[in-house]
C-alpha cells in the first residue's frame, strides 16, 4: 500500500530552486503519469471546459519511495449557480469508494486544473494547494495548458508549495513582516517537480494498434509559423498584471510614505511635550501627565503583501511562457529562412 | 439455442470479414482514452476473473455513435451464471452524468475475444438502459496477436413465434481523436519506443527540431518513392501523383525582398518582447529586493 513519509518542515529548511532535476528538498522527487491520466485530462477539457476557462479534478495514485505514482483521475464537476446544494465532498466520497470496487487506486493525491495561458497563481489554488499538501505531504499540483498543447507539443507541470510558503500559510501572517522573516520571493512559491509518463505494457501495445490503424493526419502544429495571435493575448494578459502591480507598489508606497509622516508626527508630539514638562517644571507646576502616545496616532494598516506575492509570481510565469515561446518561434523563422535561401 | 455470429467469424479470416462489414447500423466512433481505460480496467481485474465488462458513455448521431468516455462494472461470472453489480452501475452513471450532462449510455464492453452466452444476458440488461446498446469487444489477452477492436449490435433472429435468437452483427469501428488529444497519444506513442518505457517531456527548441526530424523522414519517404517511379520500379499511381502537385503547389511563391521584410518583422517583434519580459522579470525582482529592505 501507500508509504507515506512524515518529514518535518523546519523553518531553516534550505530553499528549493524552480529547475527541475535540482535537489528538492520535498518528499516527492519525480511523478510518473500513466498515458491513461494525460488522455482523461485532454477529453475532460475538451468537453467541458470550453466555456469557463478552468476543469478541475481529482488525481489519485500512490507513493512510492520518492516517486509520485498518479495511475487514474476523475474530474469534478463545474460550479454551477443553480447547483447551490451540490456536495462535493459527498461526491468525490461515492466516487472514490466506487472506484475502490473496482480495485483503481482510490488514494488522493493531488489535483488538476487547466489553465488559460499560464494564469494559474492565484489565491485559490495557494489555498487549495495549502489544504492538500497540509493533510497530504507528498500531493501535487498538475496544470495542464490546453493552448499550448494545441500548439503542438503537450505542456503539463506539476507543482507543490515550497516548505517555506507552507510555513507562512499555516501562520496565515500575510504581512509584510511575516514575509521578510521567512525570506521568501516570488521564485520560491512554487517548486516545479519533474514528470514521466509511463505506460503499462498493454497500453502500449494498444498504441501500436491505434498507430496502425489510425488514419488521422499530423497536422503539424509544432511548425505552424503565426505567432501573433498568441504573443497578443500573452501580453495582454501580462499587462494586465503589471498594472494590477504597480497599483499595489502605489499603495504601498504611500502606506510608507503615511508611515513617515506619522513618525514624524509622533516625534514632534513627545518633543512638544517634554519640552512643554520641561517648563511647567521651571515654573513649578506638575508636569503634564505622560498620555498614551502610541494611542493617539493609530498607525497605518500595512497592505498585505501577498497579493503583491502572487502577481509577482504570476508576471513572472507569464514571462517564462512568452520566452519558451519566442524561442520557438525564432527557430521556425531561422529555419524558413534557411528555405527560402535554399529556394532562390 | 443462442446462435452467435462470432461463432462463424472466428472460422474464417478477419480481414476478409472487415471488407465484408456491414453498413447496416451505424459507425461506432472511438475515442482512444475509452481504449486506455478499458486496458487498464482489465489489468486491474479481481483475481479469477477473465473478463471485465463494464458501460460505455457518449454521444448518438443519425448515423453514429461516438464513445467518448466509460467505467468498469465489477461482475462475478462462473460456468452457469452471470451476476453483475446493477446498482454500481446506475451510481457510477449518476456520479458521470454530473460531469458531462450530455453523455448518455450507448453501450457496454467486454474484454476478450468471444461472445459467450453471457454476453446475450448482459447485453439484454443494457438494452433496458439505453436503445440499441452496442457491444465493444477488445481483446486485451491478445489471443490472436492483436487487440481486435470489435463492435457489435444486436439484432434478432429466428422465426416468429417460435425459436427466437440473438444475432450480432458488426458494426465498422472508427477511431476519433480531438487534435490535443492526437497530440497526447503522438507523445504517448513515443514514450513506448524508450526501452525503459519512462519519457520525459521535452522542451521547447528539441520539439520544434523534432518536429522538424519527422517531416524531414516523410519527404525521404516521398523523394525515395518518387525516384522509384521516374526509374521504372514502381508504375505511378495518379492520386499520389495529384497530391504531389498540390503538394508542390502549397509552398507559396514569395520574391525575395518580401520575405526578407516578413522574416525581419516577425523576428523584431519576438525580439522586442524577449526583452520586455526580460525587463519585467529584472523590475519585479528588484521591487522585491527594495521591499526587503
Amino acid at each position: 500500500m501507500a508509504t507515506r513519509k512524515e518529514t518535518p518542515s523546519t523553518p531553516t529548511a534550505p530553499m528549493a530552486s524552480t529547475s527541475p532535476g535540482a535537489t528538492l528538498d520535498s518528499p516527492v522527487k519525480q511523478i510518473q503519469i500513466e498515458g491513461l491520466v494525460v488522455l482523461k485530462m485532454i477529453k475532460h477539457y475538451q468537453e467541458e471546459g470550453q466555456g469557463s476557462e478552468v476543469v478541475q479534478g481529482v488525481l489519485l495514485g500512490l507513493v512510492v519511495e520518492d516517486r509520485l505514482e498518479i495511475t487514474n483521475c476523475f474530474p469534478f464537476p463545474q460550479h454551477t449557480e443553480d447547483d447551490a446544494d451540490f456536495d462535493e465532498v459527498q461526491y468525490q466520497m461515492e466516487m472514490m469508494r466506487s472506484l475502490r470496487h473496482v480495485n483503481i487506486d482510490h488514494l488522493h493525491v493531488g489535483w488538476y486544473q487547466s489553465t488559460y495561458y499560464g494564469s494559474f497563481v492565484s489565491r485559490a489554488l495557494l489555498d487549495s494547494q495549502f489544504s492538500y499538501q497540509h493533510a497530504i505531504e507528498e500531493s501535487v499540483v498538475l496544470i495542464y495548458d490546453p493552448i499550448k498543447t494545441a500548439q503542438g507539443s503537450l505542456s503539463l507541470k506539476a507543482y507543490r508549495l515550497t516548505p517555506k510558503l507552507m510555513e507562512i500559510c499555516k501562520e496565515k501572517d500575510f504581512s509584510a513582516e511575516g514575509l521578510k522573516k521567512a525570506m521568501i520571493g516570488f521564485e520560491h512559491m512554487f517548486e516545479e517537480v519533474p514528470i514521466v509518463i509511463k505506460n503499462s505494457h498493454l497500453i502500449n501495445v494498444l498504441m501500436w494498434e491505434l498507430e496502425e490503424k489510425c488514419t488521422v493526419a499530423d497536422k503539424h502544429e509544432l511548425l505552424n509559423l503565426s505567432s501573433s495571435n498568441h504573443l497578443e493575448k500573452s501580453l495582454q494578459l501580462l499587462m494586465d498584471r503589471v498594472d494590477d502591480m504597480s497599483q499595489d507598489i502605489v499603495k504601498y508606497n504611500t502606506y510608507s510614505r503615511n508611515l513617515s509622516k506619522q513618525q514624524q508626527q509622533k516625534h514632534q508630539y513627545i518633543q512638544r511635550r517634554q519640552q512643554e514638562n520641561a517648563q511647567r517644571q521651571t515654573r513649578g507646576e506638575t508636569p503634564l501627565p505622560e498620555e498614551d502616545v502610541s494611542k493617539m496616532f493609530k498607525p497605518p494598516q500595512p497592505p498585505p503583501r501577498m497579493d503583491t506575492l502572487l502577481i509577482a509570481g504570476q508576471i513572472n510565469n507569464y514571462c517564462q511562457n512568452v520566452k519558451e515561446f519566442t524561442s520557438q518561434n525564432l527557430g521556425k523563422l531561422f529555419m524558413a529562412e534557411a528555405l527560402q535561401g535554399h529556394n532562390s | 439455442m443462442d446462435v452467435t455470429v462470432e461463432g462463424m467469424l472466428s472460422s474464417s479470416p478477419s480481414l476478409f470479414f472487415n471488407r465484408l462489414m456491414s453498413v447496416y447500423g451505424p459507425v461506432v466512433k472511438i475515442h482512444p482514452v475509452v481504449l486506455a481505460s478499458i486496458g487498464d480496467s482489465y489489468e486491474r481485474r479481481n483475481e479469477g476473473a477473465s473478463r471485465v465488462i463494464g458501460t460505455l458513455l457518449g454521444t448518438i448521431d443519425k448515423h453514429s455513435v461516438e464513445v467518448t468516455n466509460c467505467f468498469s462494472v465489477p461482475h462475478n461470472e462462473s460456468e452457469d451464471e452471470v451476476a453483475v453489480d446493477m446498482e454500481f452501475a446506475k451510481n457510477m452513471y449518476e456520479l458521470h452524468k454530473r460531469v458531462s450532462p450530455s453523455e448518455v449510455i450507448v453501450g457496454w464492453y467486454a474484454t476478450g475475444f468471444e461472445i459467450t452466452e453471457h454476453s446475450v444476458l448482459i447485453h439484454e440488461y443494457y438494452s433496458r438502459e439505453a436503445t440499441n446498446p452496442i457491444h465493444l469487444t477488445m481483446d486485451t489477452a491478445l489471443q490472436s496477436g492483436k487487440m481486435n477492436i470489435r463492435a457489435y449490435l444486436s439484432a434478432q433472429m429466428g422465426v416468429l413465434g417460435k425459436t427466437v435468437g440473438v444475432m450480432f452483427t458488426p458494426l465498422s469501428v472508427k477511431y476519433k481523436y480531438y487534435d490535443t488529444e492526437r497530440i497526447g497519444i503522438d507523445l504517448l506513442e513515443r514514450t513506448r519506443d524508450a526501452p525503459n518505457t519512462t519519457n520525459g517531456l521535452t522542451s521547447d527548441l528539441c520539439q520544434v527540431g523534432g518536429a522538424a526530424g519527422r517531416v524531414q523522414d516523410m519527404l525521404a519517404t516521398v523523394l525515395t518513392y518518387i525516384e522509384d517511379v521516374l526509374s521504372g520500379k514502381q508504375t505511378a499511381d495518379n492520386s499520389v501523383g495529384r497530391y504531389l502537385m498540390d503538394l508542390v503547389n502549397k509552398v507559396p511563391k514569395i520574391t525575395a525582398e518580401d520575405f526578407e521584410t516578413m522574416l525581419n518583422s516577425n523576428i523584431n517583434d519576438l525580439l522586442m518582447v524577449t526583452y520586455l519580459s526580460n525587463l519585467t522579470q529584472a523590475q519585479i525582482a528588484l521591487n522585491e529586493k527594495i521591499v526587503v529592505l
